[in-house]
């Protein structure tokens, strides 16, 4: 069985976080911190959530498309930031 | 003349029916059903509903990839032609989503999803949506939600404020929502995002007939045009 097209060829893994812009409020985070002082760790100033996404793509998507992504679908420019990070495959 | 209204449904709507049934009740007309992956709308519409609900799943976020699906594209073109939009609860998010309305529907700051019936207040009574309302005019409608917490920065806020963008705000604090905004419109005031569910309150069955009033006062626009 061949793969299919696009992971043919050499590849890399692209790490994608997203993370909640400073200033907007993560009720998410706020409830994560809370269970932690619940458990009894002490001293966690604050919690922010965000969402890390994996990519394999193959290695010749370019810087600017891996930008595209991220701004058209993979954070919402409104509330997120993102930042890209390309790991061995 | 009879309305043509277009109702759509993603995979995870479920208030499509609602929708449908309040459309069809307040115009006298069935709308027409369109299926998410449709590529293009029925021609000639008069109205757009986007409809509650969790489509895909709310993957990614709430109304990230229903945003994204074809039909969407076609909606878009239709928006900026000036076809009345009208999208309610995960509606507003898809709006919010493909960039027809400002801002972002975060989840509601006290965690917990809400659902009950909500007070709120009409702010802008000009509207194609809402001039069977007065401004000022307190309203009761359910919501059910859990990302409701409208977000958008204060330039985007006071631009909103200053051209009578917010169509409806909290008459309390409900979900963290900025300025207690419960609906928007877009600049052209063709396009409305809200979180509380006017089709869930058209007769007295339903415990209260306030969202009747924005399914006529578009209709009666239209009739009019």
């Amino acid at each position: 069985m061949s793969p299919p097209p696009a992971l043919k060829g050499s590849k890399m893994k692209v790490r994608v976080s997203v993370s909640l812009k400073p200033g907007v409020l993560d009720p998410q985070g706020r409830a994560i911190q809370h269970s932690l002082e619940g458990l009894g760790f002490a001293g966690v100033r604050d919690v922010r959530a965000g969402r890390l996404i994996e990519l394999d793509v193959a290695d010749d998507v370019t810087d600017a498309a891996l930008d595209d992504m991220c701004k058209q679908l993979l954070a919402n420019m409104v509330i997120e930031n993102y930042r890209i990070e390309k790991v061995a495959a | 003349m009879s309305f043509r209204a277009a109702v759509i449904t993603f995979p995870g709507s479920n208030c499509d029916r609602d929708m449908a049934d309040a459309l069809e009740k307040v115009s006298g007309s069935a709308p027409l059903r369109v299926w998410h992956g449709d590529a293009e709308l029925p021609e000639r519409l008069d109205f757009i509903a986007l409809p509650g609900g969790f489509s895909y799943g709310d993957y990614l976020r709430s109304g990230a990839m229903a945003a994204r699906s074809p039909v969407m594209r076609a909606v878009i073109a239709a928006a900026a032609s000036g076809v009345p939009v009208l999208g309610v609860c995960n509606g507003f998010q898809v709006l919010t989503e493909a960039g027809l309305l400002p801002g972002a529907l975060m989840r509601n700051a006290g965690i917990r999803f809400v659902c009950r019936d909500v007070a709120l207040v009409v702010e802008n009574s000009q509207s194609l949506f809402t001039a069977g309302y007065e401004k000022g005019q307190r309203i009761a409608l359910p919501v059910a939600h859990h990302d409701g917490n409208y977000f958008a920065d204060d330039a985007t806020l006071d631009r909103l404020e200053g051209e009578g963008r917010v169509a409806f705000r909290y008459a309390e604090a409900l979900n963290g929502s900025a300025r207690n905004i419960a609906g928007v419109l877009s600049e052209s005031g063709n396009v409305l995002g809200m979180m509380p569910h006017p089709e869930r309150a058209i007769e007295a069955a339903h415990g209260g007939s306030d969202g009747r009033a924005l399914f006529a006062s578009a209709i009666k626009s239209l009739v009019k045009a």
